[in-house]
């Protein structure tokens, strides 16, 4: 599972002398499980990899999936039930306060001090972190005029909007020069506009060498934004790689979409043609797409995907497949490959 | 920050983190130092006047009255505020509001943010507790009687009374869930307030034997009756007779450490899973 961090081993004295094998990486996950208590299954189960210095890293997935949980762990409010987790080599349980040094949370909804000034949200979240005074002061109003926010940072932020919330809690996070960033779903709430704008602010700060993990469950994102992406579902990782090395995943890198009427048969209907599209020759895989979100005209209406490594040669044979299955063809289409369809490849569902 | 830090250096984050904290809940309380005042003054305000100086001068009550009953309300008003500052402002923060969670990401120990409300709760009672003195002396006129051979003691029970009000505050503030505010307001601080000999003098109770055991549960008691040991005057040359002064001492600090440890329990609880 792990990929891209060919780096050596080596010695490192960490927290209170003792000597801990562990890695170059940034960020470096191993066997993470975690069961809250009271629940069935694990939030999240045997979870590994490693995230180098300056990449942006995403957790793609459903909600529910485990990465908000995985986030927790490295941000030292979750204590794992099993595995280790470091941050630029030191054990996330073993010294959590050179950890919370090293590290800044964004997280999905605000939890911005109202008590505060919006400059001394800032200057303050900079002293917890023992900043300088002058250093401080100089970074807040830079940051606060990079983020468009510098002309409004003697207001509370009750008066903020989401997206002015959002920006601002990105400048907190900078405020003591953090090695690595973490960003639980940051666009999630977030008008086109502000979504563009963190989307840039985003490259920028990698740009300047800060390593970024961040969660998501929109596959565009994920593809704009990170280096290597990591599909979570269930507390467990089912692919980590490139964008570019997923969508290969996909048998010939296209899909065929097929959607037919099957009237009031159902169920049923399904799995027969199901079987039929996969009795074509060169089909490697159908996968029937469960669309319950689609209109209600749309009723009796299956939709599937076939994969196979000539896509286009296909097109005819599941015309006849339907066909021949008594169903009716209602749209064929050939789909470049999406982060979507590498989802919907390895897990048979939508991810919203 | 390239390198790991050592000990000592870790424990300078932390000390400055704490202090930063510290600075800022000073900040936002300076800022809103009249609404603080008001809250935590108006009803001993009234108390002063009503039993210091009404009931005494329509001749409800004894000429003494008010120099007893002046402890009990330095004790009441500096436990009040130290627990308001430190229970409502957690509630808000655990329940939803989440405000806590920088401090939290800060690099110092989770239980150190426990220690800093605690602390900062106490100085919020210490500062409502000072403010009585003046006040009373204004409203008691002839009636504000205090010693003056036990001030160090006084300062101690003061700071101490400030204590004991902010680790009932931090272990209320982490158990209380938001919806409940209201409802354990009532349930707790009811009892509280006319359980603890603020009012009167402990060994006032002796004929009401069972009330005047069930007082000694309250921290409020040993709070109010310190007070009146390093406070009231003596009468015909006799001091004043209180709970002793050691086991009010034992049984404060046995108090504040206890709370402070359950309090620290389950505030942990609640912020790391």
């Amino acid at each position: 599972m792990i990929s891209g961090s060919s780096l050596a081993k080596r010695k490192v004295i960490v927290g209170y002398s003792t000597r801990v094998e562990q890695s170059d990486a940034a960020i470096a996950v191993r066997g993470l499980v975690k069961k809250y208590a009271k629940a069935k299954t694990n939030a999240v189960d045997g979870v590994s990899f490693e995230v180098s210095g300056g990449e942006i890293f995403g957790l793609l997935g459903p909600n529910g999936a485990g990465k908000t949980t995985t986030i927790g762990v490295l941000t030292t409010a979750i204590v794992p039930t099993e595995g280790s987790a470091s941050i630029m080599s030191v054990d996330v349980m073993r010294d959590p306060i050179s950890v919370k040094q090293r590290i800044a949370v964004v997280p999905q909804q605000s939890n911005l001090d109202r008590s505060l000034k919006v400059r001394e949200i800032l200057t303050f979240h900079a002293a917890y972190h023992s900043v300088p005074r002058k250093v401080r002061e100089a970074l807040a109003d830079k940051l606060l005029d990079e983020l468009g926010l510098g002309d409004r940072k003697n207001e509370k932020v009750s008066r903020y909007s989401g997206g002015m919330a959002q920006r601002l809690m990105i400048a907190r996070a900078l405020m003591h020069e953090p090695d690595v960033l973490f960003l639980d779903e940051p666009t999630n709430n977030l008008d086109p506009q502000s979504r563009l704008f963190l989307w840039e602010r985003i490259h920028e700060m990698n740009a300047r060498g800060l390593t970024i993990l961040l969660t998501t469950h929109d596959m565009d994102e994920a593809d704009k934004l990170c280096h290597r992406i990591a599909v979570m579902d269930h507390g467990k990782i089912l692919v980590n790689d490139t964008p570019e090395g997923l969508k290969k995943l996909i048998p010939g890198g296209t899909v065929l979409e097929v959607r037919a009427f099957v009237g009031e048969q159902g169920e049923h209907a399904g799995d027969a043609l199901s079987a039929a599209l996969n009795a074509i020759p060169g089909v490697t895989k159908v996968e029937m797409v469960d669309e319950k979100s689609e209109a209600a005209d749309d009723t009796g209406t299956l939709s599937f995907r076939v994969y196979g490594e000539a896509v286009n040669a296909l097109i005819g044979p599941a015309a006849q497949a339907v066909f021949s299955s008594g169903a009716q063809v209602r749209d064929l289409s050939v789909k470049q490959p999406s982060l979507e369809e590498v989802f919907i490849f390895l897990t048979g569902r939508h991810l919203r | 920050m390239g390198d790991i830090e050592s000990g000592q250096s870790r424990t300078l984050l932390a000390c400055n983190a704490f202090l930063a904290i510290l600075r800022r809940d000073v900040r936002v309380t300076a800022r809103e130092f009249v609404p603080f005042l008001l809250q935590a003054l108006m009803q001993p305000l009234f108390f002063l006047f009503i039993f210091g100086k009404v009931l005494p001068g329509i001749g409800l009550a004894a000429g003494n009255f008010a120099a007893l009953m002046l402890p009990g309300i330095v004790a009441l008003t500096g436990m009040i505020a130290a627990m308001q500052g430190v229970t409502l402002p957690l509630v808000l923060d655990l329940g939803f509001a989440r405000e806590i969670d920088d401090r939290l990401l800060s690099p110092l120990p989770v239980w150190w943010v426990a220690l800093e409300k605690v602390m900062f709760g106490a100085i919020r009672g210490v500062i409502a507790s000072s403010v009585i003195f003046p006040l009373g002396w204004l409203i008691l006129g002839n009636g504000f009687a205090v010693r003056d051979d036990r001030i160090p003691i006084l300062i101690g029970m003061v700071i101490l009374t400030g204590c004991v009000g902010s680790t009932i505050g931090l272990l209320m503030g982490t158990v209380i869930k938001p919806d409940q505010i209201s409802l354990m307001f009532t349930l707790i601080f009811t009892p509280l307030l006319f359980t603890g000999c603020t009012y009167y003098p402990w060994g006032a109770l002796s004929n009401i034997r069972w009330f005047q055991v069930l007082t000694l549960l309250n921290p409020l008691t040993y709070a109010a009756e310190g007070l009146r040991y390093s406070m009231v005057p003596p009468i015909g040359g006799h001091n004043f007779s209180t709970l002793g002064i050691g086991w009010i001492l034992l049984l404060l600090g046995i108090s504040v450490v206890t709370m402070f440890v359950l309090g620290t329990r389950t505030f942990l609880r609640r912020v790391v899973t």
